[in-house]
């Protein structure tokens, strides 16, 4: 767990740096998942070591937004001031990001099945259920 | 201290003393996270796993009624929660296992994934832009709600970048969280989408890490496609936000 944990560390240590050195406006973390994900692909022996501590940090992965989601209390006056606006723009907003997001991949795997595979087969007589 | 109870005067004065010491040191704050988290979670699982029943949502409430209760200054609780609050870097490195488990997937379908994303990702942010701009929101409001569907930390960074407030933010992200990972499964079966890995996808796009929490609880498919598109949406929305919603609010 120790190793695990500690090579996390060490690849968000070089995404932050890596971030901070050429001033790119991506957060350090994301650069390190980049960054541990060409390390896994380098040398595929290395996910055996860090799988469990991986499988547990992000089977809870909710508990780690607990902290700033308690923020709200520094909030309540603007919330409530602006609490219609605010209620249905994170409704309809997050509705319509899944649905479009869902919608677009869903047209685009039916386009390059389309493309690159024959036609799909017509049923074939009896067997079928 | 009345003459006639010294010993009960003394316990009390000793108790205090305890809370004293206890509400200023980093313990309490980071014990009642996990504690209240982890009942969070029992109901949760009692719940089957309901999506209305959201560990995040359920302890949120919670630990601000005991702050509310006992009086504490949400700083002095995050001296102690930062330190769960910090992981969140580490969990983000850690969506590389995941990801790599499913790398021939990931590869056969690139471009799927990469339309969902940009469409996702930009609908939502100017949905969110549009109906609060039109219900009236403050500009500091509108530009605190943007990047409403980026994990937390990234999230905070463009807001802070497009004059928003970046707590604010963090607040507006979790809610998002909460209720993408609340609605999803009424959406998608709706739209009839059974495939987990279009509804993992979908769901890492709008909801982030809590929606991607939720997905690798379902599916563990579904799962490694929300934290890749979670990821993929952190880089992609560190760059493109910025200047999408900075061009919209200059509008507004």
């Amino acid at each position: 767990m120790i190793p695990a944990l500690a090579t996390l560390l060490v690849f968000q240590l070089m995404g932050e740096a890596l971030v901070r050195s050429l001033s790119v406006p991506v957060p350090g973390p994301v650069v390190g998942m980049a960054l541990l994900l060409l390390a896994l692909v380098l040398r595929p022996a290395t996910l055996q070591a860090i799988r469990p501590t991986t499988q547990t940090l992000l089977q809870h992965l909710s508990l780690l937004f607990v902290p700033a989601g308690v923020g709200v209390m520094l909030h309540l006056q603007r919330l409530g001031d602006e609490a219609l606006a605010i209620g249905v723009a994170l409704v309809v907003s997050t509705l319509v990001g899944l649905a479009s997001a869902a919608l677009t991949m869903v047209w685009l795997m039916k386009r390059g099945a389309l493309g690159s595979s024959p036609p799909s087969q017509p049923p074939v007589d009896g067997g079928a259920p | 201290m009345t003459p006639g109870l010294p010993l009960a005067g003394d316990a009390v004065g000793r108790l205090t003393d305890v809370w004293v010491y206890l509400s200023a040191s980093p313990l309490l704050g980071l014990t009642i996270t996990l504690l209240v988290y982890h009942g969070a979670f029992l109901v949760y699982q009692r719940s089957g796993l309901h999506p209305l029943a959201n560990p995040v949502a359920l302890s949120v409430i919670t630990l601000c009624a005991l702050l509310w209760v006992t009086n504490t200054p949400y700083a002095t609780y995050f001296e102690g929660a930062q330190f769960v609050h910090f992981l969140l870097g580490p969990a983000t490195v850690a969506l590389a296992a995941p990801l790599f488990e499913q790398m021939a997937r990931l590869k056969r379908l690139w471009l799927p994934m990469l339309g969902a994303l940009v469409v996702g990702t930009l609908s939502a942010t100017v949905t969110a832009i549009g109906v609060a701009w039109a219900l009236g929101a403050s500009k500091e409001t509108i530009a605190s709600l943007a990047p409403k569907s980026v994990t937390a930390p990234v999230a905070m960074g463009i807001a802070e970048k497009i004059g928003g407030l970046p707590t604010l933010t963090a607040v507006l992200v979790v809610c998002t969280g909460i209720l993408g990972a609340a609605s999803a499964r009424y959406v998608f079966d709706a739209l009839r989408i059974q495939d987990p890995s279009v509804r993992g996808f979908a769901l890492g796009t709008a909801a982030h890490g809590i929606g991607t929490a939720r997905a690798f609880l379902v599916n563990p498919e579904s799962g490694a496609f929300a934290g890749l598109a979670m990821g993929l949406c952190a880089l992609f929305s560190a760059v493109a936000l910025p200047l999408v919603a900075g061009f919209l609010l200059r509008w507004i």
